[in-house]
């Protein structure tokens, strides 16, 4: 058969969800199957801290149930992530063992950020022409239950990621008990959200002009169906959304439930929701908002097809992910040309010793970010710098890798400069083959950084080739790299001890 | 909701006494001389055991409300004691009637047709009598259990609804005080017996208690038996299930099974010149009150006469054996998944065959490619042919679900037996839904085709039940429409215990959204009413008693809406009312096949949808069952639903027509050409081709423009 079929499980904070899809590179990834059931898991995290065993049971017997749907379908493949509600529950490690053993159904946690990466996955597969939306500046708002997610795409790349606390639902519980005073309400509403948008677009959108919203989440998906007059398919323009908020504003939730079918819970979250895309309209002279309906099933699926090759999705989001760290860098003045010279040594050190290093194309985007971010503690002192940078590192959210991913990322940045211990002494902080990964990319990060010992760009053109227990790096440059070649040869040294392969520099002169 | 001066208790009927109305139709069916013989005594035999079960499920849980001391009025405004008594009246008229029926039309016509019932053991030749006494020595006798009452032995239980014979005996020896004994009439025994003939060309039969009653003697040795009358009784049957306590579903329903036989009595039949002093000792033993015994002119039971109709040699009183035809959408040689694939299916039952959805399983079953049957089930014949290709089907690896609905009324027994086997054979079955019957009909197959997953959905007016398929008219839908096919998964999926689905595409589903949508459906009609357009709504469909339901139909009627309701039952809905119901007509057909298919019709300003569904407009059909409603979009399949409808609004040989008053009549066609809807619809199908055919049938709804007016 020309198509796989996959399937996708939410583990959410409210519901356990899981839908299947039929991917084929000729008709893209199509849902034909979705089922959902009610699960408060994320109240037992949230309240206890951790999981009930008895929740633990009926979430394993829902998977149980899921388990057999898969085989209904005869499923190639799946995956299951979980978000919050488990990645906050200090039973998780405990929580994921049992459900493996009882379904086999083995569970990824997911962090903020790559929740978020994957939406823009899910956002990207279903928005009809979405580099063309992102032609012009745009915004991408992630509604949840607690917070809000926006993030910017300013020259088609995402550079702007902020989290801000002023999801529907926290919202609605945090002016409940004032509810009463009808229209105050909103009107308090109102000014907390302005509030709080107000700081974000003064800190990240002050000279940017923002033209499109891709609106994701249960609200905007409800917002659609509120106006069935207005033949609303996958966008709605400043003029429409005004009517919807302004029958929001006038309708009870309960007429909202009853006269559009929408439930309640969802119904009764509205106004708040509405508040937030008019303040944030307001504020952007944005015209359009996007809404491509999608949820982490969906996106799960996009990441599915893209990852595996089936789909090609029109947007390259490992791009994204460098760029994001670029902007970080450019935040705390980090040397752009140095960087860049760095980056394109680096890499092609990487790319020659493919054959002996055995890593990833994941593990050369470590790099890639590790030398993007290696200087960035110089902003705070200009004496060593590894540990600020770690610490930059730590504090910056980058979308697209998971908080693991950042950890390793800001290790290779600090051991950088900073001696690197044995794996004894890290083994509590590090896997083997973590300590291994990282090890290695911090070899070719020290050597290739130390070719750009003056942050003067000596080295132009480089050729990168291997030779036995030789690696040579043919440099094309008329300079004097004196300093580069002395202060390199202890580079040299730990590289070898990593890869049993020495780096030689050769200077031609002519050209 | 609705307009409350639309919801007066004056403009609706209670419903029980409606049915009644209705079990009068089928009676009138018997009384009609242009009806074969053997037909009329099978109709008959149908309004008494349709009273039976009205008796045992309705007049029984008005009895429990009583004594729970409800005071609340139905929507005709009467309390439960006030309909009992209302019932009670009728029913005892409506027994006379039965039997006058019987005694003054049946039998003498019977008689002259060389068939002779012999009413008492009294009729019999010497001939007859040796042979009675002959099968009694060897068939009956070895089966009975005769019980003496007296202060050591207590009156014994009598099982619901079995015919027992109660006797005054004095004990010869001792001979002071007559004493009271009973002997159930065996129902191991057939109980119509053919006698050697009195006379060339006669058939003549009697029945087993007179038999036994002839015989008594020998029961009670040495005793005198001083008199001697058979009885039946009838018992609160109707029973609740605490879902929330019953651990397993089946277990709880095979305990009231056997609880239903002991319920308290609400009726007791007995001959009309029975002993006084027996009557009132019998009446004291079984604690029945004097309104509910039913003094009988005839044999008990009338249900005999089922058995009566199936002796042989009579062919030619009878209608010919309807032979469902070949459903013209579908050539038979040729894969039923192509052709569902190629266009919907529709089919109408039992003119054409309802083999088609049991290939349409077994098919599924043995297919290669088919991943999933899902199905619900909720009457099933025994022996169902569609249970064993689904056992089939789980053991050649589907995956099989099924959704059997064990509450479906007199048939637990039969359905647990099936399900079990089901179970065995590896299928998943649920067992229901806590709180709801499942009354839906549909049937999912999930095919792996070339380019991607295909669904093939089968919907239904009717159950998946071979047997009543061949004598209930139902609609059937085959399709492979996408948008339903995802509806039908969302239903499964919702049947299983998942959450509803977000929204849906073509279904609608009881008990959630089903009634919302009927009210929008009538609404539209009358907003357009209103805006002087055309209205109109057609309905067919069983029982129609929901209040919400009815009051739109007033007040759709009220602003202009046209309304032909075709209801074959209940109907609380009142006609001719001035300024609430004048627009609308109410017709019911009582024909050889009993009507059971709902289509619902609207004009919608002339885009004309139309709808079939499980559901009649009960409120428990509307807000306590799952039902499903789907849409008719296929341009020729809407007109044929449309021309059925019409077919049966012209029908004037089986139409009986509701009046202000009530009552229903069937008018005088003077010079109009009679319409017998059910015959049509056969030589259609004798035909082959309504459905099929290309020039579209005669549209019945043509919008009139402007002032034309009505006709």
């Amino acid at each position: 058969m020309a198509y796989t079929t996959f399937a996708a499980i939410d583990v959410g904070s409210n519901d356990v969800a899981m839908k299947i899809y039929q991917i084929s590179a000729g008709k893209g990834i199509k849902q034909i199957d979705y089922v959902s059931q009610y699960l408060a898991i994320g109240r037992d995290t949230y309240r206890y801290g951790k999981i009930r065993s008895e929740l633990i049971d009926e979430l394993s017997q829902v998977l149980s149930r899921f388990q057999k749907k898969m085989k209904e379908y005869q499923v190639d493949a799946y995956l299951a992530y979980a978000s919050s509600a488990l990645r906050e529950a200090d039973n998780r490690e405990f929580i994921l063992d049992q459900i493996y053993l009882k379904t086999g159904i083995d569970i990824n946690v997911l962090s903020n950020s790559e929740r978020h990466y994957l939406m823009y996955k899910g956002i990207a597969s279903r928005t009809v022409d979405f580099n063309n939306v992102i032609q012009k500046n745009t915004a991408i708002i992630d509604m949840g239950a607690g917070s809000i997610q926006i993030s910017i795409f300013d020259k088609q790349a995402l550079s702007v990621t902020q989290n801000l606390k002023i999801g529907s639902m926290r919202l609605k519980g945090l002016l409940e008990g004032n509810q009463k005073i009808g229209a105050g309400y909103k009107d308090m509403l109102a000014e907390y959200i302005s509030n709080e948008i107000d700081s974000f677009s003064n800190y990240f959108m002050k000279d940017k002009s923002i033209k499109n919203i891709i609106a994701v989440g249960d609200e905007i998906d409800a917002m659609r169906r509120l106006a069935p007059e207005l033949h609303i398919t996958d966008s709605i323009d400043s003029n429409q959304m005004a009517i919807i908020y302004d029958r929001i504003v006038k309708t009870s939730a309960e007429d909202i439930s009853d006269k559009y079918e929408i439930a309640l819970e969802v119904a009764d979250i509205l106004l708040p929701a509405a508040e937030i895309y008019k303040c944030f309209l307001d504020r952007s002279k944005a015209e359009i908002i996007w809404t491509p309906g999608i949820d982490l099933c969906d996106s799960i699926a996009a990441e599915y097809a893209d990852e595996s090759g089936k789909v090609k999705l029109s947007h390259d989001f490992k791009q994204d992910i460098v760029s994001m760290a670029k902007s970080v860098s450019k935040r705390y003045h980090s040397n752009r040309a140095h960087i860049s010279n760095v980056s394109n040594i680096g890499l092609e050190i990487f790319d020659t010793m493919k054959d002996i290093h055995g890593l990833t194309s994941r593990n050369r985007l470590y790099l890639q970010i590790a030398i993007i971010l290696h200087d960035c503690g110089k902003y705070i002192t200009m004496n060593a710098g590894g540990r600020e940078s770690y610490n930059i590192i730590m504090a910056s959210e980058i979308i697209g890798l998971s908080h693991r991913e950042r950890e390793l990322v800001a290790m290779i940045v600090m051991y950088n400069t900073v001696y690197l211990p044995a794996f004894s002494e890290l083994e509590g902080e590090l896997s083997r083959e973590e300590y291994i990964t990282i090890t290695k990319l911090i070899a070719i990060l020290r050597v290739a950084n130390a070719m750009d010992r003056s942050h003067k760009q000596k080295v132009g053109k480089i050729e990168v080739e291997r030779k036995n227990k030789k690696l040579m790096l043919n440099v094309d440059s008329l300079a004097d790299i004196s300093l580069e070649k002395v202060l390199f040869e202890p580079k040299a040294d730990f590289f070898e001890e990593v890869y049993g392969i020495r780096p030689i520099i050769k200077q031609r002169r002519n050209f | 909701m609705g307009d409350k001066k639309y919801i007066k208790p004056e403009y609706y009927y209670n419903r029980e006494l409606s049915w009644l109305e209705f079990d009068g139709r089928c009676l009138s069916e018997a009384q009609d001389e242009s009806i074969p013989l053997f037909e009329r005594i099978k109709f008959l035999s149908i309004t008494a055991s349709n009273l039976d079960e009205f008796f045992m499920v309705r007049v029984a849980s008005l009895k429990d409300q009583v004594h729970a001391g409800y005071k609340k009025k139905d929507i005709a405004g009467m309390t439960s004691s006030e309909q009992l008594e209302a019932i009670n009246d009728r029913t005892h008229s409506f027994m006379e009637a039965q039997y006058r029926t019987l005694n003054d039309n049946l039998l003498p016509d019977l008689k002259k047709n060389g068939l002779r019932i012999l009413t008492s053991y009294k009729q019999l030749n010497d001939e007859q009598a040796n042979y009675v006494d002959d099968y009694f020595k060897h068939n009956v006798y070895p089966v009975l259990t005769p019980m003496a009452v007296d202060s050591s032995r207590p009156f014994p239980l009598v099982r619901n609804k079995t015919l027992n014979i109660a006797a005054l005996i004095l004990d010869k020896d001792k001979g002071e005080e007559n004493e009271l004994a009973t002997v159930q009439v065996p129902s191991v025994l057939d109980r119509v017996i053919k006698l050697p003939s009195s006379e060339e060309g006669v058939t003549d039969i009697i029945l087993l208690e007179e038999i036994i009653e002839k015989n008594l003697d020998q029961l009670f040795l040495n005793y005198e038996v001083k008199a001697a009358f058979p009885y039946r009784v009838m018992r609160n049957a109707d029973f609740t299930i605490d879902e929330e306590e019953a651990e397993d579903l089946l277990v709880e329903i095979e305990k009231s099974l056997k609880r239903r036989q002991w319920g308290e009595v609400i009726r007791l039949e007995i001959a009309a010149d029975v002993d006084k002093k027996l009557l009132k000792q019998l009446k004291k033993e079984l604690d029945v009150m004097d309104e509910d015994v039913f003094r009988i002119e005839g044999p008990l039971d009338l249900t005999f006469l089922m058995k009566v109709n199936s002796i042989s040699g009579f062919e030619h009183l009878k209608y010919e054996k309807w032979i469902p035809k070949q459903p013209a959408m579908i050539n038979p040689d040729e894969n039923l998944f192509d052709q569902i694939r190629n266009n919907d299916i529709l089919m109408q039952h039992p003119y054409e065959s309802f083999d088609p959805v049991v290939n349409f399983v077994r098919l599924a079953a043995k297919d290669p490619d088919v991943l999933a049957i899902k199905q619900t089930l909720y009457r099933v014949s025994g022996n169902s042919p569609i249970i064993a290709a689904l056992a089939l089907a789980a053991e050649n690896g589907k995956q099989v679900s099924v959704l059997v609905e064990l509450k479906a009324r007199f048939d637990e027994e039969n359905n647990i037996i099936w399900a079990r086997k089901l179970e065995q054979a590896g299928c998943h079955v649920i067992y229901g839904l806590k709180g709801l019957k499942t009354h839906s009909k549909i049937t999912l197959v999930v095919r792996r085709e070339e380019d991607g997953i295909r669904r093939y959905v089968h919907l239904g007016t009717g159950n998946y039940n071979d047997s009543t398929a061949k004598l209930y008219t139902d609609m059937g839908l085959f399709t492979s429409s996408e948008l339903i096919g995802e509806d039908a998964t969302a239903v499964f999926n919702m049947l299983s215990g998942y959450s509803e689905p977000p929204q849906w595409n073509k279904l609608t589903c009881a008990p959630i959204w089903l009634r919302d949508k009927f009210i929008r459906l009538i609404n539209r009609e009358k907003e357009h009413a209103l805006e002087g357009k055309k209205a109109r709504i057609v309905a067919k469909l069983n029982s129609l008693c929901d209040r919400g339901i009815i009051a739109a139909l007033y007040e759709a009627s009220a602003a202009g809406v046209k309304i032909d309701l075709i209801v074959r039952g209940i109907c609380s809905l009142k006609v001719g009312i001035p300024d609430v119901s004048e627009n609308i007509t109410v017709r019911s057909i009582v024909g050889n096949f009993l009507e059971h298919s709902r289509i619902y019709y609207f004009y919608n300003e002339g885009y004309e949808d139309v709808y079939m569904a499980s559901a009649d407009w009960m409120p428990r059909n509307l807000d306590r069952r799952v039902e499903i409603m789907f849409p008719i979009e296929d341009d020729n399949l809407k007109d044929y639903a449309i021309h059925v409808l019409d077919t049966e609004l012209k029908d004037n040989v089986k139409a009986h027509i509701m009046q202000p008053d009530g009552s229903y009549i069937k008018p005088d066609r003077g010079d109009l050409e009679a319409v017998n809807s059910q015959e049509i619809f056969q030589e259609e199908a004798n035909q082959a081709g309504v459905i099929n055919k290309k020039e579209k049938p005669d549209r019945v709804f043509i919008p009139i423009m402007g002032d034309e007016g009505e006709q």
